[in-house]
């Protein structure tokens, strides 16, 4: 059974190559658990692949609002007056919102409220930089999903393609709603999308993500998910995570202890 | 040739005045949306693309619906379409310009429209879509000057020409078809992942363009010595009933689908289209009035349609044909693109309402369209000398 359904994905993943670029190994790779709704690609070792754990308890009940401050001043977020011209990179969203397909109605009380801080996925498999007509939008050899804001033409079609809600567009010059102009980092112009970029401007100079270092009971842990030690993988292995949307093959780098 | 529409009747220059001035208060909105941004929409993070995109999902299919002239006459000779061919084929024209515009009024950062071309990203379906319609303008601008020429000059067009009008046949198809994938890919969106949206689109494309022509047919009759003739109308006619019945049936699959499937994330979209959805501030359903009077439009324009008696009435087509073409354009030009974004990726609801320069602004681009269709319409006319009434 095994082997024929192998041979079924090599032929077919073979045909396939043609036409999507996909490599015939990695569509024959056999399914491990955890992958079973993407063949996993393999993970290139001794490459960095940055990733987030949240973890649930350590967030229920506690008010994030610092977590975000911290995120929105150092990288020039707007607070825009009007809810439809809002800009976040980072906010929280009750249990059965951040996990439409996993919410009941017995869901514990305090992840009732807006209790899971969510933010990009820094995909695997990003939709928004597949539908990017511009490649304003990429993905780094990291995992990274940043934006050049100089080559968007504000099409939103990437706001369109995320399944997580993660991406905001300046619909206004959004300058004169900085509070305080952080010099440090670029602030931006009218028509164009923006998002969270997990601090690469930080973990270039070696420091952690801001919201993970305003996290101070280690609610966000932040690390190279490739490297078998880290802080992040070690959690994985000890305990019970989930993902946003697992069903989509988006392949989310934010995990969710729960 | 282009001289023919520069003199006309006191009635031509009334109208293409009051098209200029449509344009001109067009020009006056774009210099506000351009300075102040998007924000003057009613777009918004939750409802990202609106009237625009909408309009330009909408003006794609009439578009493309010249093929339904442009396949029987060329194709199979269907010599009573002979008249009447540059007329859809400048139809086509006019619709892909008023889609490119659209386009231009819907992006953030217009003055970088260009890296569309200069960073080429095949795997955007956006890219595709940027090039199958300024490839479709390009063959239909080609074609009818060609064919046109000849016309003019008695002469039957160069053997060249055929390939290309062969070409334009399948490229109409592929101009909605990439339109209708610009939404189908999206693992983040139920409402639009459905392989039926094509064909769906298709259908309505090929419903509410032949519509229009015979409504343009009709109004030629009228106010100018042109008479497409019965039978060519009678024919359009025909082929808008089919391609609407097609459109339903196709309408009922998805609901079908989407609401016995019991799946809430299929569902939920449908609920807000017709009915509205529920949250703790209460009822949202701002466009499901719209919905039932393009569903209540297109069954009955179908009804009148279907019964040859009625639409071979030339009293009651063009009724049924306007019909046709509100219920359809409220369908595929407000309806469709909405919906997708209610709820939001996070479950939320949040409606999307156009403002008055979103209004403005898709009023002089028609307006526009209007204005190159009624040049062009009047050279067709002019040089076929039958332009006065």
């Amino acid at each position: 059974m095994g082997g024929s359904r192998r041979d079924f994905l090599k032929t077919a993943g073979a045909s396939l190559a043609l036409l999507g670029g996909l490599s015939a190994e990695s569509l024959a790779a056999p399914l491990s658990e955890g992958e079973l709704f993407r063949p996993g690609e393999p993970l290139k070792e001794g490459n960095v692949r940055w990733a987030m754990v949240v973890d649930l308890k350590k967030c229920a009940g506690k008010d994030l609002s610092k977590l975000f401050e911290a995120c929105h001043k150092i990288h020039n977020v707007p607070d825009m007056e009007r809810e439809k011209d809002k800009i976040k990179w980072i906010w929280s969203e009750p249990f059965g919102h951040a996990f439409p397909n996993q919410e009941h109605e017995y869901v514990a009380r305090p992840y009732q409220e807006k209790t899971v801080p969510v933010m990009c996925n820094h995909c695997e498999r990003p939709p928004c930089v597949r539908v990017c007509p511009t490649q304003a939008t990429f993905k780094r050899e990291d995992g990274i999903v940043m934006m050049d804001m100089h080559r968007c033409i504000g099409c939103r079609y990437c706001i369109v393609a995320c399944p997580y809600g993660s991406r905001s567009f300046n619909w206004r010059n959004p300058r004169p709603y900085i509070k305080e102009i952080n010099p440090e980092f670029p602030t931006r112009t009218k028509g164009v999308v923006e998002k969270c970029n997990f601090c690469a401007e930080r973990i270039a100079r070696g420091k952690e993500p801001a919201c993970v270092e305003a996290c101070t009971d280690g609610a966000l842990v932040f690390d190279d998910i490739n490297d078998p030690n880290s802080k992040v993988r070690q959690l994985l292995e000890t305990r019970y995570s989930i993902r946003r949307k697992p069903v989509l093959g988006t392949m989310p780098h934010v995990f969710y202890l729960v | 040739m282009l001289e023919k529409a520069l003199s006309g009747s006191k009635g031509y220059w009334i109208w293409m005045f009051c098209l200029m001035t449509l344009m001109g208060m067009g020009g006056v909105i774009y210099l506000y949306q351009f300075t102040e941004g998007l924000g003057v929409t009613g777009m918004s993070r939750d409802i990202p693309w609106g009237f625009y995109i909408g309009q330009l999902t909408f003006m794609v299919g009439v578009a493309a619906s010249a093929v339904m002239v442009v396949l029987p006459y060329y194709l199979h000779n269907y010599k009573d379409f002979g008249k009447i061919t540059v007329l859809g084929e400048f139809v086509a024209i006019a619709s892909v310009i008023i889609c490119l515009m659209f386009v231009i009024v819907d992006v953030g950062q217009p003055i970088r429209a260009l890296n569309l071309f200069l960073h080429p990203t095949p795997n955007s379906l956006l890219f595709w879509d940027a090039f199958v319609l300024n490839g479709y303008l390009f063959l239909n601008i080609l074609i009818t000057r060609v064919t046109f020429d000849a016309e003019k000059k008695q002469i039957a067009p160069p053997k060249w020409i055929k390939p290309i009008i062969i070409l334009s046949i399948p490229w109409a198809v592929s101009i909605h078809t990439v339109t209708a994938f610009l939404y189908a890919g999206l693992e983040g969106r139920a409402f639009w992942l459905t392989a039926i949206l094509a064909p769906r689109f298709l259908a309505s494309a090929f419903a509410a363009g032949p519509a229009l022509l015979v409504l343009l047919c009709l109004l030629l009759r009228k106010i100018t010595r042109f008479d497409a003739g019965e039978k060519p109308i009678k024919k359009l006619a025909v082929i808008a009933t089919y391609a609407l019945a097609v459109n339903l049936f196709f309408v009922a699959l998805e609901l079908f689908t989407g609401l016995y499937s019991d799946m809430p994330e299929h569902m939920h979209h449908f609920e807000y289209m017709f009915i509205g959805l529920h949250d703790q501030l209460g009822n949202h359903n701002m466009l499901a009035p719209f919905m039932w009077v393009s569903m209540l439009l297109c069954f009955a324009a179908l009804i009148l349609l279907l019964v040859p008696k009625w639409r071979n009435n030339f009293k009651i087509l063009p009724v049924a044909c306007v019909m046709l073409f509100i219920g359809l354009w409220i369908d595929k030009g407000v309806g469709l693109v909405i919906t997708g974004f209610v709820p939001n990726p996070t479950g939320h609801i949040v409606e999307y309402m156009p403002t008055w320069v979103e209004i403005g602004l898709v009023v002089s681009i028609y307006a526009t369209g209007l204005f190159i269709l009624t040049g062009l319409y009047k050279i067709v006319l002019s040089v076929r000398g039958q332009v006065d009434a």
